[in-house]
């Protein structure tokens, strides 16, 4: 690779208007034209600070103090704005669905050219060249909001990738697509920057998945400060992200929890290098040491769906489905985007009401029931907590539900203080609701159906938006009212290790139908059910598989169980 | 959401309408509207109506589509003829200085075959525009269109804003569904087990997380359009700009003939009103 700076970073402060303490604090880095780098940091560490300013809505949109010395490909930042800044910096937001400007594919992926005043036949020309490249080629009369996640991702970049500009920046791109097309993802990327002569800079906090392909580099951010710098290889020996509260590949944990030294192994950023010591005697040793608990099972049903049969006006969702889900569960329903899991959830909490079949819960059918009479016992907490939240202030939009039921106020104070405490909310109870972050926000909208004591509780993708820290808090309590209060649970979500770690069931759709209704290991022993449902295989099976186990999901899982045990006794 | 068919917007098709360039039927549209409100001669009037109806059968638009508005329309129409009427109910008369009474004899309110035919002619010229209106709104994409407007001069800024808005109107419809199904999830009854005036001071509540979700999602996409350069230069070209085909020309020419023909008939009638009762 050769030498010659295009990103570099002297002495960079920057503090918002609104904010008494500096965000980014002394940041110093040099990126090199041609280099793939990860910015990693657990939320609120200031990473898609420094993306706001890579692509100029610092200071432009984002009122604030900015100080140091910045140049992008040779030019100060202070000779740039938006506008020119947007020539060197393509930049792909977090949610693609908000990054659609243009009516079709084509459209959106002319929009760049179209502003730069481009012949149209030119447009034209590029816009079809760059939709074979991505491979949207096929989609590209239809409207944005019917393709699916990658697809959108795909769109972007094209739409992005058109404008020629060298440096490409991704914001959290993993963020709205399920475990398949992430990995899908990843690898467009690696091929894109090798065969397009792109900088790459991918803000990301799953580091697992982003290093799925090889990056050349790490920024480490933690509380505004540039805290490593330096190679996949190297920052994964020195175990810093575990302490920063991110998640460090899980192979490498249950590699130490097997007495491995992970800093002595030569390389360690991708587990096919991994040379294990004495033929992986130590996580044999381990895997013997460590079997599954099995789950002790009384089964009572509590929600039983009978013979459903759904459709949209012109595509067919459910047709004789069938699923009962005991009480005191912790089911986590995955599969592919689209496959049907949040219309499940949508016909149980009664926002769309079946073609036929019934949906019982306790024995009650709950067809003449309205959503607010299915609310009294069902809880329904959705994936963008921004369609939740009505109240400005979070003590009032936890008490919403109380208050409508007509309770005391004084039993409502009781009430919502002690559901803020167990949410970790307290510290916050005072403040508006708008200066909270997103995982934040789920989590207020998650206190306000706990405080309703609801039988059920189903979660859309509880853990979008969440970093490790944040999101075992949540689900450890979640885990902890399932075995006090035998609250039955039912999670939809992308994320293997969330299944593992805490669901005792795994039902995998596609299409909708199901696939798979077992525990969750056995979810990811089945190749066809894992490539059906649009999930990847962990790690920690693969490393099972270097060591020559017999059955690498029990490794998966018992190391997943072991972990949280660990975690318990902390 | 995208599955709602009735909407009124963009359907894509192939008819001789959705061939057409927007900046024809945007053209169109206004040219014959604009004589159509002038003009007062019947037959020409029928003319247009009969047109507009041949056009908005030739663009295959399902009537089921536009029915409830149709309906809608047709109903306020008639209710302000009654009205026109109940205010002037001798305007016919003055008009076409004459004075045949069908009924009422010498009353006030008498109604003359003069009024009845000025109350015909208000009717037409109400009604002829809708089958048109529906043509542009089903046949025409809202990009082709916004380029359209830039075209006929309308600065791009504009225009474009135009089309967004068009776009996303089905995206809040959504949005402010979902919102209402979470609040009745959280203890507010909207369902039809409420009072109505209970049901209707509750979805005050919805409104302002959809405000605020809008203006959010407003600040979002506008980002995004400035991160790809959107608003920066003085003009900008479109993807959707569709080059004018023989058929415009043809369409412009009938467009431009029917007008000059309203135009001549002022010639004819030695003013705006054909009167029979001469």
């Amino acid at each position: 690779m050769s030498q010659s700076p295009i990103i570099q970073f002297e002495h960079v402060n920057f503090q918002y208007e609104s904010q008494t303490e500096p965000t980014l604090k002394d940041i110093n880095f040099t990126i090199q034209k041609g280099e793939k780098v990860l910015i990693a940091g657990p939320s609120g560490s200031g990473k898609s600070t420094l993306g706001k300013i890579l692509n100029g809505m610092i200071p432009e949109d984002y009122p604030g103090e900015l100080s140091g010395n910045i140049t992008i490909n040779g030019q100060s930042f202070n000779d740039l704005d938006v506008f020119k800044l947007s020539f060197e910096v393509g930049t792909v937001l977090q949610d693609p669905d908000s990054q659609f400007v243009g009516l079709t594919v084509a459209e959106d992926i002319a929009f760049a050219l179209e502003n730069d005043a481009k012949p149209q036949s030119e447009i034209h020309q590029r816009v079809s060249d760059w939709a074979k490249r991505l491979d949207v080629a096929e989609i590209i009369s239809n409207h944005p909001q019917d393709i699916s996640g990658g697809q959108k991702q795909r769109v972007s970049l094209a739409g992005v990738l058109i404008g020629d500009e060298p440096i490409l920046l991704l914001d959290e791109p993993l963020a709205n697509l399920d475990p398949a097309a992430g990995e899908a993802s990843i690898e467009l990327l690696d091929h894109l920057s090798h065969k397009e002569d792109l900088t790459v800079i991918i803000i990301e906090h799953r580091i697992e998945e982003v290093l799925h392909r090889p990056i050349d580099r790490l920024l480490l951010i933690d509380d505004g400060k540039l805290i490593a710098n330096d190679t996949p290889n190297q920052i994964l020996k020195s175990g810093v992200l575990t302490e920063v509260g991110l998640r460090e590949p899980l192979y490498l944990t249950a590699l130490r929890a097997c007495g491995i030294e992970v800093s002595e192994l030569p390389e360690v950023d991708e587990l096919s290098k991994i040379e294990l010591p004495d033929n992986g005697t130590a996580v044999l040793q381990w895997d013997v040491e460590h079997p599954i608990q099995p789950n002790s099972d009384g089964a009572e049903p509590l929600l039983e769906i009978r013979n459903l049969q759904f459709n949209y006006p012109n595509r067919s969702i459910f047709n004789n489905f069938n699923l009962t889900i005991n009480k005191g569960e912790m089911v986590a329903i995955v599969g592919k985007n689209g496959t049907g899991k949040t219309t499940l959830s949508n016909l149980i909490t009664g926002f769309l009401h079946p073609n036929q079949g019934e949906i019982k819960l306790a024995g009650t059918n709950l067809d003449d029931l309205s959503i607010k009479e299915r609310a009294e016992h069902i809880g329904y907490i959705l994936q963008d907590p921004n369609q939740m939240i009505s109240k400005d202030m979070i003590f009032d939009e936890v008490a919403l539900g109380l208050r409508l039921r007509g309770l005391d106020e004084e039993i409502i104070k009781e009430k919502v203080l002690s559901t803020l405490k167990v949410t970790g909310l307290y510290p916050f109870r005072n403040w508006p609701i708008r200066a909270l972050s997103f995982g934040q926000k789920k989590r207020v909208t998650i206190a306000s159906i706990l405080v309703l004591d609801p039988e059920v509780m189903i979660l859309d993708e509880p853990t979008a938006g969440q970093d490790l820290a944040h999101y075992s808090e949540i689900m450890d309590f979640l885990e902890e009212l399932n075995r006090t209060q035998q609250l039955t649970t039912i999670f939809i979500t992308h994320d293997m290790y969330l299944m593992l770690e805490y669901a005792d069931r795994a039902v995998a759709l596609s299409d909708g139908e199901i696939i798979a209704d077992t525990l969750p290991i056995n979810v990811l022993t089945n190749d066809d059910v894992v490539k059906a449902a649009s999930l990847t295989h962990t790690s920690l099976q693969s490393l099972g598989t270097l060591a020559n186990l017999e059955n690498p999901a029990r490794f998966a899982q018992g190391f997943v169980d072991y972990q949280k045990e660990v975690r318990h006794h902390e | 959401m995208s599955n709602d068919t009735n909407i009124l917007g963009y359907h894509p098709g192939s008819t001789f309408f959705h061939q057409l360039n927007g900046t024809t039927k945007i053209l169109g549209l206004v040219l014959l509207t604009l004589i159509g409100m002038i003009s007062f001669n019947t037959w020409y009037l029928i003319l247009l109506c009969v047109l507009s109806v041949v056009a908005f059968i030739s663009a295959k638009i399902k009537w089921q589509e536009v029915r409830t508005l149709t309906i809608a329309i047709i109903l306020f129409t008639l209710l302000n003829l009654v009205l026109i009427y109940a205010f002037g109910p001798n305007y016919g008369s003055a008009l076409y200085h004459s004075r045949h009474v069908i009924i009422g004899g010498n009353s006030f309110f008498a109604l003359t075959w003069e009024e009845l035919f000025y109350l015909f002619n208000m009717f037409l010229k109400y009604l002829f525009a809708v089958p048109l209106v529906y043509v542009f709104l089903f046949t025409t994409n809202p990009s082709e269109f916004a380029a359209s407007l830039n075209r006929i001069g309308i600065p791009y800024k504009i225009s474009y804003s135009i089309a967004i808005a068009l776009r996303y109107i089905p995206d809040v419809q959504y949005e402010f569904h979902q919102i209402s199904l979470s609040q009745q999830a959280r203890g507010l009854e909207l369902s039809k087990k409420a009072h109505l005036w209970r049901r209707l001071t509750s979805s005050s509540r919805i409104l302002i997380p959809l405000i605020f979700n809008s203006l959010d999602r407003i600040e979002t996409v506008s980002r995004a359009m400035r991160l790809r350069r959107f608003g920066t230069r003085k003009t900008r070209t479109w993807y959707m700009n569709k080059p004018g085909s023989k058929k415009d020309w043809w369409m412009l020419g009938i467009i431009v003939g029917l007008t000059i023909l309203g135009l001549l008939l002022f010639i004819v009638d030695s003013g705006r009103y054909f009167n029979p009762f001469k």
